[in-house]
């Protein structure tokens, strides 16, 4: 009779719990999801504008919208070799409010948050960057870091890398000798030391 | 005077030889006599500091800071290098000549940039490759890049044939050097299947506003003729706390570069390693590099 109650007691038991059980995985596993989809609290370098051209609202809040896709006749410096056949202006630029940018969903972002525009085409990439493998970041391996934008590194209009001009290549060894001193160059804003050879 | 007496006063006097001379300076009497940094305590480190320091500051008539702060526990440094990106620029090279106060004549310079041509047969033919290509601009057409620097073995071959153990791993995977107990044999050099590691032939000259005065005794303090080094993933920074990236990951204009704790399954080598292609450089010879060269395209 006692083991009879002991095993009635333990099912009801089981039974009580096998909710709350599962209740606490959903749990686990929507947090999960939450964290997958959050970008990273270590944020941002600043988006690099040409000079004198943000707030966009300055000439643009005087002007109604064409939203007619067209040839433009300001910002002709703009070569937009991002997708061409399918993409315009207003399809991330926000055609009522200049200084924000759109996402297709119709939400608004800033520009410090472009991130969130990108991510919308380049999915797997936005992963990549969020963890860090994708793209640039500088700070500390084990604390803050600075992530870099989308658009520091690559041109949101054209996002095609540019080449750029290699370093000295190494001192061959028959030239070792014959380093006469250094100089420096600037390059990025920093000064770099490189060898200077007799002639 | 019989044959032991003579040796005795032949060895001696070999051995007065040998010393440094009477009036030299304290300094150089303490480093003839220093200990092998492993075997020294706190008190021991912080002397040699002070007398390093002072020898620095009298030559470059700058202030030096040495550190000899130890490995930080939990943390096996790990690097990744994205083949698919990298476009050869050698900013990484400059850096980290710059960083590490690298001679720059004799020239040393820790990573070199490789240029294969597409579709050669590249992984186990790296003689075939190109150290010194020079275009207007990188990438060139038709070529790919493989930087190869230090790859901090888990079983480095270097520290396994070094005759007086100047070089060794550290227990969070950085291996380094004592530039004072290197005899400069170079038998690591002749072991590196990576040709990781540099000689000093000559003095090593810097100039002297370039020099990086935040240094690490087992790193970028600066070096001695006849001394070997190499790449310590910039061991004067990585073993802050936080400890900041290398160098060479935070030059690198297209981000190619990576670098985390292998314990930390959260770091950004532990997602690549378990997300990417990755392969370890020379992988048959069995030294199980930690940097990883890995493909995100």
């Amino acid at each position: 009779m006692a083991g009879k109650l002991v095993y009635f007691l333990l099912l009801v038991v089981v039974m009580v719990a096998m909710p709350v059980y599962s209740e606490a995985q959903d749990n686990t596993t929507t947090m999960d999801n939450s964290t997958e989809n959050d970008v990273p609290k270590f944020v941002t370098t600043k988006p690099q504008f040409t000079e004198g051209i943000f707030p966009c609202s300055n000439c643009h809040a005087a002007m109604t919208p064409n939203r007619q896709r067209r040839e433009l006749s300001f910002h002709t410096e703009i070569q937009l070799n991002h997708a061409k056949r399918q993409r315009w202006c207003l399809d991330c630029h926000d055609a009522d409010n200049r200084n924000v940018l759109k996402l297709a969903n119709g939400d608004h972002v800033t520009f410090e948050e472009s991130y969130n525009l990108c991510g919308q085409c380049h999915g797997n990439i936005f992963r990549d960057w969020k963890t860090g493998i994708h793209g640039k970041r500088i700070g500390y391996w084990n604390g803050d870091k600075t992530y870099y934008l989308c658009v520091n590194c690559h041109n949101p209009h054209s996002p095609h890398f540019k080449p750029l001009k290699p370093l000295p290549m190494p001192a061959h060894p028959q030239d070792v000798t014959k380093i006469k001193s250094t100089t420096s160059i600037e390059v990025d804003g920093r000064k770099l030391y490189i060898p200077v050879y007799e002639k | 005077m019989n044959r032991r007496n003579f040796l005795k006063t032949a060895a001696l006097g070999v051995g007065g030889i040998l010393l440094p001379a009477k009036d030299s300076p304290a300094s150089v009497w303490e480093s003839f006599f220093q200990k092998y940094y492993r075997e020294m305590n706190d008190k021991e480190k912080k002397d040699v500091v002070a007398r390093l320091e002072k020898e620095y500051e009298e030559k470059y008539k700058k202030h030096i800071k040495v550190k000899t702060n130890a490995p930080l526990p939990k943390v096996l440094y790990g690097y990744g290098l994205d083949l698919s990106r990298c476009v050869g620029c050698r900013r990484c090279v400059y850096a980290c000549v710059t960083e590490n106060n690298q001679s720059r004549n004799p020239q040393i310079q820790y990573i070199t940039v490789l240029q294969f041509e597409q579709g050669e047969k590249w992984v186990s033919d790296l003689e075939e490759s190109n150290k010194y290509y020079n275009p207007e601009t990188v990438p060139a057409p038709e070529h790919f890049y493989m930087p190869v620097q230090c790859q901090q073995c888990e079983k480095p071959p270097c520290v396994k044939v070094c005759p007086t153990q100047a070089t060794w791993k550290e227990p969070d995977g950085i291996v380094v050097v004592d530039y004072n107990w290197c005899i400069g044999c170079r038998y690591c050099m002749a072991a590196c299947p990576y040709n990781a590691r540099k000689f000093n032939w000559g003095e090593p000259t810097i100039p002297v506003d370039e020099i990086n005065t935040e240094t690490h005794y087992l790193g970028n303090r600066p070096r001695i003729k006849g001394a070997v080094e190499k790449c310590t993933f910039c061991i004067q920074r990585v073993r802050e706390n936080p400890g900041r990236y290398p160098a060479c990951v935070e030059v690198c204009p297209v981000g190619a570069r990576k670098f985390g704790n292998l314990l930390d399954p959260e770091s950004e080598i532990r997602v690549l390693i378990e997300t990417k292609r990755v392969f370890r450089l020379k992988e048959e010879l069995n030294t199980q590099p930690k940097f990883y060269y890995f493909f995100s395209l």
